[in-house]
């Protein structure tokens, strides 16, 4: 079977998604599901970028490359929120947190 | 099997295993120092898969900043991390596991799927782009074809920031920074930082026909601020000047939408004459406006809530 | 013929990327790896950078490359100097 260069980092996107999924949903620590967070839109991202390299002439599609772009600066936005509340609630264990901050 | 896609290969394979370790590293301190690499890679990766743009933002943002976000966080919430962390060995449950090695062999299934052929949006672009203004098709889609979304994404991250800066207890951003790292961290900020803003005006300038633009520039500038910060000087020192930096990208956008529309035309329809020095003028507020909020984020969470920090300028 | 050595510099330079690597992996204490990683990063950078430059073939590519060079050395210095005061402040701190 030959794949061709975009499926290979195709695959892995699907790949890197998967575990960052399994990571979110399995770890209770509130950092590590913000980093498999991460994970989850870096491979979200290299598939888009992906399809854009499909019969690339010239140059890749420019449609998903822009949104690429902005999704990863959103990304980071996101996760300093996530950073921030993580913080303020001030234990890894999120669940276990059960008095509200004065 | 040729050298390049061997080397694809093997980059693709070092991807997955470096995620893994990530995903599955014992001490936090690990999984967010491999994180940081994971993101490096993938800055090989975005240029393997010609998107040079993204590589540029990726090496700065998404390995850069969002790893200093993570080691702050990391060393506020287990203060001894990284020495004397407590080995926790994480077991997920069987069904979460097989449930995710399912969803991964599915959409791999789909994705070899996906039809060949499709050409994708390139022609309509490229149809488009000697109206647009620029010469660089990345640059015209977001700013100019798609610069209803650019926009927005400003306002995005506008948000972010207020929600990051209402999570805390303490002064503005205008508080205190550290210091005591020596002598070394502020020559070499002083070396560096005018270094850096000179680079970030040149991908600024560059975006229009090369891999560059707002975005680029945007974090390039919010690592100079964070440097600074970290070398214990105040990037911006009054507490307005925080929030004109903040607005200003939202806002310029806006402003030439807004003389736009009352000209008769729709929001963001450039006359093609105007194009490019309309898109340079947005460009410029919301590189901007990128790099104080990147700027923001950080310094935003540095201070512990209900940290009141005092000495300083607090005037707003 | 500069095809060959531009070749030979890049393997040299991704040979003292690896040595600094074992280096970091095998040595048993932080300022043994640092002094491993700063020394190999920036002779195997050095060699990357002429090798580029030499296949490059152009003055303002090879310029820019140097200038590369000389702020990752820069970086990497100050990011050696500043770890390797964090850890004798916390041993310092730790042990006395």
């Amino acid at each position: 079977m030959t794949l061709e260069q975009d499926q290979i980092y195709g695959i892995t996107a699907m790949l890197l998604f998967c575990l960052g999924l399994h990571g979110v949903v399995t770890r209770p620590d509130a950092l590590r599901k913000i980093i498999a967070l991460n994970i989850m839109g870096t491979g979200v991202f290299l598939f888009l970028v992906s399809i854009a390299k499909r019969n690339a002439g010239e140059f890749a599609d420019p449609v998903p490359h822009a949104m690429v772009l902005t999704g990863i600066v959103v990304a980071v936005s996101a996760s300093a929120f996530g950073l921030g509340l993580a913080r303020r609630l001030g234990s890894p264990d999120v669940e276990e947190k059960d008095d509200p901050p004065s | 099997m040729s050298a390049a896609v061997f080397f694809d290969l093997l980059l693709a394979v070092t991807l997955v295993a470096v995620a893994w370790r990530v995903l599955h590293a014992p001490g936090t301190f690990e999984a967010v120092v491999v994180f940081i690499t994971l993101g490096l890679l993938m800055a090989i990766a975005w240029a393997r898969l010609s998107a040079p743009d993204i590589a540029l933002a990726e090496a700065a943002v998404g390995a850069g900043l969002t790893g200093v976000l993570l080691l702050d966080t990391l060393r506020a919430l287990h203060p001894g991390a990284g020495d004397k962390e407590p080995v926790v060995r994480h077991h997920p449950s069987w069904a979460a596991s097989v449930a995710a090695a399912v969803l991964a062999g599915v959409l791999v299934l789909a994705l070899l799927g996906i039809p060949r052929d499709a050409p994708g949006l390139t022609e309509r672009v490229v149809e488009e782009l000697p109206r647009s203004g620029v010469s660089q098709p990345v640059t015209a889609v977001l700013l100019n074809f798609r610069s209803y979304d650019t926009w927005l994404e400003l306002g995005v991250l506008l948000i972010a920031v207020v929600a990051v800066l209402s999570l805390r207890a303490g002064t503005g951003l205008t508080g205190v920074p550290p210091g005591g790292a020596g002598a070394p961290l502020l020559w070499l900020v002083r070396l560096l930082v005018p270094m850096v803003v000179l680079v970030g005006g040149y991908l600024l300038w560059l975006g229009k026909s090369a891999a560059g633009g707002a975005f680029q520039a945007g974090v390039l500038l919010g690592a100079a601020g964070v440097l600074l910060w970290l070398a214990g000087q105040r990037p911006v020192p009054r507490e307005w000047q925080w929030r004109l930096l903040l607005a200003l990208g939202f806002a310029a956008f806006l402003g030439i939408g807004g003389v736009l529309m009352a000209g008769g035309r729709l929001l963001f329809e450039y006359p093609p004459e105007l194009a490019g020095t309309l898109i340079l003028l947005i460009e410029t507020g919301a590189a901007v406006s990128i790099g104080a909020t990147m700027a923001a984020l950080f310094i935003g969470l540095h201070f512990r809530t209900g940290e009141i920090s005092t000495g300083g300028a607090d005037d707003t | 013929m500069i095809a060959a050595a531009s070749v030979l510099f890049c393997v040299a330079g991704a040979v003292f990327f690896l040595a600094g690597t074992v280096g970091l992996l095998r040595l048993p204490d932080t300022f043994c790896r640092l002094h491993a990683l700063t020394k190999a990063d920036n002779l195997g950078l050095g060699f990357i950078v002429l090798g580029l430059a030499l296949d490059s073939g152009s003055w303002a590519v090879s310029g820019k490359l140097l200038l590369i060079w000389l702020l990752a050395l820069l970086a990497g210095t100050s990011a050696c100097y500043l770890i390797a005061n964090s850890v004798l402040a916390k041993r310092e701190g730790g042990g006395g």
